[in-house]
């Protein structure tokens, strides 16, 4: 049998080529499993990975690639810092609701007036209402030890069902002549989050995103504070001797995690989405997660997963249009993705080795 | 005679280091074998190997003469191998009966059981009750615990590693009385230690390793101890050097120390009160789990109580966090070198940030100055005799020794006001060892007050002026080292846990019994 040894120190050459391994794997698995389907898997793979971005369409799916990655990134650069520091927010799926409420409840009340200032205020509405809404959880763990877990993830629920409440009362278009859903806020100029260079998708919210992937970077890797998150993630009991104060790092991170996703959500609902409705919300606080682990929690690596995940999104929806792949191997696929990327994982911190013939 | 197991030029080899270079030995029955070496001298591998939780990658081995290789620990049991690890595999909320029960294949029921290990107990002087937890046992009982499952499997060879490291002077006394009556019986006993003067008063023969190798065998009651240490160190051993030291003036005052909150199956302090002067070295002996890692966290500021506890310099600090304490110049050592000390998977330089960064300067407007910080671990690993290849090592890739002098020398290069450590040079090697015990007197004689907390008396009468005794939780009154004898020490460590009185002297009919017989 093949044993696992743990290596003295991670390797560094495995930490950065799994990544390219794994999505070689995919695609030789992937393309067994496209063939078995009776498609061509040389052209899948290409549909998936190449036409979203070189090929003959790529002008439009490009486009595609950043919205959908920039909500990712934004909310995983939030999410890794606590996750760095053994602080698990699951609920950023919440926080992004409630941030995309306040952002657009705060454009929504200058309706129709016309400023420069309205855009900036709503971005810090929506920062403030998901770091509100993560300091429920938050400040119920420092002053009664609950599970933050639990907390933030039900107050998804709570979120959705005030989303819903918003959508059909406070928030709704009063020309709509009762129809659910705001008022779209891509057609209120003030409030409206454009695209700064036409036509790439690179709107308000990929530089946020591009911003916080810089900042968390900075912060992990050179500030004090940085230091403190790992320390307490990989040891509390050496980061409580190092003089880390774990309350002030719990609000610090949830706090930030839950900025992030609430200007997210803010970025969402005044850009590609366009509007608060019913079901605004689609699931990236959670697909957050998935990319803040894939990116290994470090920043630069969340910036590639973000980017990863959006192209077998939007890959996956191209082969499934032009060449009716169904959608559930589309799904397979994405997950052998996150399969390999995972498992490979182990590579990086153990090695193989060949057992020895026993000596008597 | 053929000897009971026969060991012959077994090796194994891990990545980087050649754990045992073609080691052999014989171990006759009946007989106390000690197996004599410092800390990474290859001991555990070697134990590790006859009791079949560790392959060999060559050489064999022979158990009565015939072929011995056990490929797990159970095999090793079967062929009546036994064996008592240093650190214990107990779970604290069963009660005696059960762990035992648990270690066996096929355990009886466990009425049955709990009456074997009172009869097989006190037959070897080792009283337990059954019923009780745990939990609630001292470091020696949990020993006993240990020690009762071996003999219920009756075993030919019993193996014991490192058994004194935590026991108080009377319950070694015991515990020697039970392994001269097992010796007695025709059991064999493999003892491994680095102890001197133990394995010179309980042993036969003594083998001997260094770096791997066997470097001689002798009669440990024929060499001296400064003979035995000699060779297993190869050189011969810096004691360290004390400049009859001025008590300056009192620089950390402690009053009042009492627990307010502990964790299950710590230890609460009592009322803990002393006083520490400048250019001083006060000791605080006891067993392990009598309240080390509680004072310790009081004093480093992880714990905090009310202001007036804790005084430095007629300060109070007893409300201030470790950060607070830093600034001020009080410093501390934790015992657990990876996750306490230092966090396991950070280099050295980020454990060198992890508490230097104020004191070092290795911060400007909260960011970490790596260049500066690594500079820092550079002069720690140069001053210390670090064995590393570098300060971007992983802490958890350095060994022990190694480690804790990086830890000691952190603190120690910050020039503390006041120092503690908690057990500096456990699982040190020698040469380590006194490096360490050299540096703290250093600290001292530059005008710093020390404190180290320790389970070896040896070391606390190197390097204290003073000694007190931690005893559940209870600090008894500080007396000078000087003219203090073994026996007292031991009745201050002792003092509260009355079976060890009493069964002292049991320990002693135990053994003039059997020393009457053998004549």
């Amino acid at each position: 049998m093949i044993r696992l040894e743990k290596r003295p120190t991670p390797s560094r050459f495995w930490t950065w080529s799994t990544p390219v391994l794994a999505v070689l794997l995919t695609m030789i698995a992937g393309g067994l499993m496209f063939a078995a389907l009776g498609k061509n898997p040389f052209i899948a793979i290409k549909t998936i990975f190449y036409d979203p971005i070189l090929g003959e369409f790529a002008f439009y799916y490009r486009g595609q690639l950043l919205v959908k990655a920039g909500p990712l990134i934004l909310i995983a650069v939030g999410l890794a810092m606590g996750f760095r520091a053994g602080i698990w927010n699951i609920g950023a799926e919440g926080q992004y609701i409630i941030g995309a409420i306040c952002g657009a409840a705060v454009g929504l009340a200058f309706y129709p007036a016309e400023s420069w200032i309205i855009f900036p205020l709503m971005i810090v509405a929506g920062a403030l209402g998901g770091l509100l809404w993560a300091m429920i959880p938050a400040i119920l763990k420092v002053r009664f030890k609950t599970n933050e877990i639990l907390v933030s993830l039900l107050l998804v629920y709570v979120a959705e069902q005030l989303l819903a409440a918003m959508a059909l009362g406070p928030l709704r278009n009063p020309e709509a002549s009762g129809f659910p859903g705001s008022r779209n806020l891509q057609q209120y100029p003030s409030a409206a989050n454009t695209e700064i260079i036409p036509g790439t998708g690179m709107h308000w919210g990929v530089a946020a995103a591009l911003i916080a992937v810089v900042f968390a970077y900075v912060l992990l890797s050179r500030h004090l504070t940085g230091f403190h998150i790992r320390l307490a993630g990989q040891s509390p009991r050496a980061a409580r001797f190092g003089g880390v104060n774990p309350t002030a790092l719990v609000v610090f991170c949830m706090g930030v995690s839950g900025a992030l996703a609430g200007m997210a959500g803010m970025f969402e609902v005044s850009g590609p989405a366009g509007q608060i409705s019913i079901d605004f919300n689609s699931g990236y606080g959670f697909t957050a997660i998935i990319v803040a682990f894939l990116g290994r929690l470090h920043p630069i690596g969340i910036l590639m997963a973000g980017l990863l995940m959006a192209l077998t999104y939007i890959g996956g929806e191209a082969a499934q249009a032009t060449m009716q792949i169904p959608a559930a191997a589309i799904q397979a696929f994405q997950g052998m993705l996150l399969f390999f990327l995972l498992g490979l994982d182990v590579l990086s911190n153990y090695r193989f080795r060949l057992p020895r013939e026993g000596v008597a | 005679m053929t000897d009971l197991l026969s060991i012959q030029r077994l090796t194994k080899a891990y990545p980087g280091v050649v754990a045992n270079d073609d080691v052999s030995f014989d171990i006759a029955p009946g007989e106390i074998h000690a197996l004599l070496g410092e800390n990474g001298a290859g001991k555990s591998t070697l134990v590790k190997m006859i009791y079949g939780l560790v392959k060999p990658d060559s050489g064999k081995m022979e158990l009565f003469g015939k072929p011995y290789a056990p490929a797990r620990p159970s095999a090793a049991r079967t062929a009546g191998v036994a064996m008592v690890f240093q650190h214990f595999s107990l779970f604290e909320a069963l009660n005696v009966a059960e762990n035992v029960g648990l270690g066996m294949e096929t355990p009886p029921p466990m009425r049955e059981l709990a009456r074997e290990i009172r009869e097989v107990s006190h037959a070897y002087g080792l009283p337990l009750d059954p019923r009780r937890l745990v939990g609630d046992l001292s470091a020696g009982e949990r020993q006993r615990v240990e020690i009762i499952r071996c003999l219920l499997q009756d075993p030919k060879l019993l193996i014991m590693d490192e058994p004194t490291s935590v026991l108080t002077p009377q319950e070694v006394e015991i515990l020697f009385a039970t392994l001269n009556k097992l010796k007695a019986e025709g059991t064999s006993i493999l003892y491994i230690s680095h102890k001197l003067e133990e394995i010179r008063a309980l042993c036969d023969r003594a083998t001997i390793l260094r770096r791997g190798k066997v470097v001689g065998a002798c009669n440990p009651r024929e060499s001296s101890a400064a003979e035995l240490a000699e060779m297993m160190v190869g050189e011969a051993l810096h004691t360290p050097d004390r400049a009859p030291g001025e008590r300056g003036e009192v620089v950390l005052q402690v009053a009042g120390l009492t627990s307010q909150h502990v964790e299950a199956f710590g230890t609460r302090l009592q009322n803990i009160g002393f006083e520490v002067h400048a250019g001083e070295v006060l000791g605080i002996g006891g067993v392990a789990g009598n309240g080390q890692d509680e004072l310790l966290s009081a004093l480093s500021g992880e714990t905090l109580g009310p202001r007036e506890t804790v005084r430095l310099r007629g300060k109070p600090v007893g409300n201030l966090g470790p950060n607070a304490r830093r600034a001020l110049g009080m410093l501390a050592a934790p015992e657990e070198r990876l996750g306490h000390a230092a966090a396991p998977d950070m280099s050295l330089t980020e454990n060198a940030v992890l508490s230097g960064w104020q004191r070092e300067d290795l911060t400007r407007n909260g960011f970490v100055l790596w260049g500066k910080s690594r500079g820092f671990a550079e002069t720690i690993i140069q001053s210390f005799d670090v064995r590393t290849p570098g300060p971007g090592v992983a802490a958890r890739a350095l060994s022990g020794g190694n480690l804790q002098k990086f830890v000691i020398g952190r603190e120690i290069l910050q020039r503390p006001d006041v120092l503690v450590v908690n057990q500096p040079t456990w699982g040190v090697d020698a040469a380590a060892a006194a490096a360490i015990r050299q540096a703290l007197l250093d600290l001292a004689a530059g005008g710093a007050a020390v404190i180290v907390i320790s389970q070896d008396l040896e070391e606390l009468m190197k390097v204290a002026d003073r000694f007190a005794a931690l005893n559940a939780g209870h600090l008894s009154a500080p007396r000078p080292t000087q003219g203090l004898t073994m026996e007292q020490i031991g009745l201050m460590l002792g003092g509260a846990h009355d079976m060890d009185v009493a069964h002292t002297d049991e320990a002693h009919h135990i053994k003039e019994s059997y020393e009457e017989g053998r004549q």
